[in-house]
């Protein structure tokens, strides 16, 4: 192993993938794109209100309104105030309109409360949406006690606040950017390695680095460097996109390094294998998807493992990314050491299993 | 006289197919050696395990007096090779290519220097996979040279190229020799072989079926010389009889196989006299076409390039 060897060819290696715009957008901005649309698309959906037609009979008086936004501000409901179509009924107006749950706030509605005679508001619901219904109908129970409550004149004694599982809230993006950091160190190393060692021998380009002082382990070395050095970057890059854009709770913390150093290694050698097994380019891609995209979607990337049916489960916890993944989740989230150690122990054996096998698939020389 | 490459009883076998079926021959140091043979006649195999590429299945392969396929790294110091269609890394420039290259090999190398001696360094920044075909085999060259080699090998490396392209890789072969270097070049170009080469062999179906100087060759295996006379075919008969050399057609005129200058004399003395019309006459030699042709083409795979200016890629 001589060091100006792999820096030299360190260094032209590098230069062929910054060059070609296609290594760079899967390795950086396919992950940002990934953040930002399942961000945009699932962010919203742990709090996400139902919404809520209100047929306001009452026009606008200062109790409705009040208690319209008593109803918004509970976060389980969004109002919607609609204006019924001459000779249409409210009820039939939601069904034609597809909405599921409306109220109507009756004529009077302040006046009666003023007086404090009772009030009935008719609340509808779609019965094939049982959970939207539930949520709209505990949302308006809920604001009617609180108003009764204030009516009669009493004073709140129980009161809750809501915290999620975990020591910090997290929302879906917290789960999401540990898993595209993963699958940046998945794709990058294996896209790049099942493609290098497929057509340079097709194009005779170890053939022709043979003939040069390099050996095999110091181009090894430099390819593995260049990996780990893009998923370090991919990983700042990712961490940084996801606090900004959806203040995200995660951080770079010590743990992940490890694993932004051993998982590149662990696919670097595993596109080899795949690509060196294989005769045609053409097979090696097949190979290479083969192997790639259920690893890609089952190991955690882009939703939690542990929501998954357990037969895939299964699945998942033979897939060396879900190690990966898991042992980041540990790392970043969690704060959980030896969970995280656990995976990366994990990590490190498959990793060395799998160099050891692509060293001796991976041949310069013909026979 | 020293040999840069000795070659003992080489087999290199696939399964059934001997695609080098026990060859001998060797290469003296700083002669341009011309492997001349049809395609699949085992030129790329030989050289490829000359280069330590390829181990061969038995006999013997010194190059500088060392095995290849055991001591392929202190060799790849000593030689130059450019593979036939030589690839390289396409977002590399020629530039960044053999500064890579000097560093791979420890050495201090102008690319500069090295670009314009193989007439690329106008193309010194572009992209590898800009250039064009014979400025591809150019780099080759100059990435061959970049370490200093005693021996090169150049396997086909004009191979496609047009015309221009094809002199400027001829005239940087024959500044290797100039410097005493040693050149294997193989190639199907006859022309090529009878231009550059010192000493050729030919192969065909894995054998060696000639070796020698381009003279040497034709000397051997090409038939004499003849005298070609245009004229009155019906001569044939008489002149034979009365000159006593062998007679023949050929092409329509009547050619009169000679052994030097007195059998030429003779033969045009009794033209004079016989009455016999004629236009013009010349000598005629077999060239190292010829010769090639007769000695390979009566086989089916040989499929010859025979005018490399022809063909332009």
């Amino acid at each position: 192993m001589n060091p100006t060897r792999i820096r030299a060819y360190f260094i032209a290696f590098a230069k062929g993938y910054l060059r070609n715009p296609i290594g760079l957008f899967f390795t950086l901005v396919f992950p940002i794109i990934l953040i930002l649309i399942f961000g945009a698309v699932f962010s919203n959906t742990g709090s996400s209100a139902v919404a809520l037609y209100v047929e306001n009979l009452d026009h606008g008086s200062a109790a409705s309104v009040a208690f319209l936004s008593a109803l918004n501000s509970t976060g389980a409901v969004q109002v919607d105030v609609v204006s019924v179509p001459a000779g249409s009924s409210f009820p039939s107006y939601l069904g034609t309109q597809g909405y599921s749950a409306g109220l109507i706030i009756p004529a009077g509605f302040e006046a009666d409360l003023a007086n404090k005679t009772p009030v009935d508001i008719p609340v509808y619901t779609n019965p094939s949406a049982a959970s939207q219904a539930g949520i709209a109908l505990g949302a308006v129970a809920g604001v009617e006690s609180a108003f009764n409550l204030k009516l009669a004149g009493g004073s709140t004694v129980l009161s809750s606040t809501q915290y999620n599982v975990g020591s910090q809230i997290f929302t879906y993006i917290d789960y999401l950017i540990p898993g595209l950091i993963g699958f940046s160190i998945l794709t990058s190393p294996m896209f790049s390695m099942v493609n290098i060692s497929s057509t340079w021998k097709r194009d005779k380009l170890f053939r022709q680095l043979s003939l040069t002082p390099l050996t095999r382990s110091e181009w090894l070395t430099a390819a593995m460097v260049w990996y780990v050095l893009l998923a370090i970057l991919a990983a700042f890059v990712m961490i940084f996109v996801g606090r900004s854009v959806f203040g995200a709770h995660v951080s770079v913390v010590a743990w992940m390094f490890p694993f932004l150093v051993a998982g590149p290694v662990l696919f670097v050698s595993l596109g080899l294998v795949a690509g060196s097994v294989s005769r045609t380019p053409e097979t090696a891609a097949v190979v290479g998807n083969v192997i790639l995209f259920p690893m890609m979607f089952l190991s955690g990337t882009f939703f939690p493992v542990s929501s998954f049916p357990p037969y895939l489960q299964t699945v998942a916890h033979v897939l060396p990314l879900y190690y990966v993944i898991d042992g980041l989740n540990a790392g970043i989230l969690f704060n959980n050491t030896a969970g995280a150690l656990r995976d990366l122990l994990v990590v490190v054996g498959v990793a060395v299993v799998l160099f050891v096998l692509a060293v001796r698939v991976f041949s310069w020389r013909e026979r | 006289m020293n040999a840069a490459i000795e070659v003992t009883k080489l087999e290199k076998r696939y399964g059934a197919v001997r695609a080098v079926d026990g060859i001998d021959f060797e290469v003296h140091a700083g002669e341009v050696f011309a492997f001349l043979g049809p395609n699949g006649a085992g030129k790329t195999t030989t050289v490829e395990i000359l280069e330590g590429i390829r181990p061969g299945s038995s006999g013997q392969v010194r190059v500088l007096g060392k095995d290849p396929w055991v001591h392929g790294r202190e060799l790849q110091r000593l030689i130059g090779v450019i593979p036939q269609d030589f690839h390289f890394f396409p977002k590399l420039s020629p530039r960044e290519a053999i500064d890579l290259y000097a560093a791979l090999f420890g050495v201090s190398a102008s690319a500069r220097n090295l670009l314009q001696r193989v007439e690329l360094d106008d193309k010194a920044d572009a992209m590898f996979d800009t250039l064009s075909g014979g400025q591809k085999q150019k780099l080759g060259l100059a990435l061959a040279l970049v370490n200093d080699p005693k021996v090169c090998f150049l396997d086909e490396p004009t191979t496609g190229l047009d015309p221009r392209a094809r002199r400027a890789i001829w005239s940087v072969i024959r500044s290797l020799k100039a410097e005493g270097r040693t050149v294997f070049l193989t190639t199907h170009y006859l022309e090529e072989a009878q231009l550059l080469a010192d000493r050729i062999a030919i192969i065909n179906l894995g054998k060696i079926i000639a070796t020698g100087t381009p003279g040497d060759i034709i000397h051997t295996y090409g038939r004499p010389e003849r005298l070609r006379i245009d004229g009155d075919p019906r001569m044939v008969d008489r002149l034979q009889r009365e000159v006593g050399l062998p007679v023949l057609l050929e092409d329509g005129a009547v050619a009169v196989e000679i052994r030097g200058k007195g059998d030429a004399v003779k033969v045009l003395n009794w033209l004079d006299t016989s009455g016999f019309a004629y236009s013009s006459f010349r000598t005629s030699q077999d060239t190292l076409e010829d010769v090639f042709l007769r000695l390979v083409g009566s086989s089916d795979q040989a499929t010859l390039e025979l005018s490399p200016e022809g063909d332009v890629t």
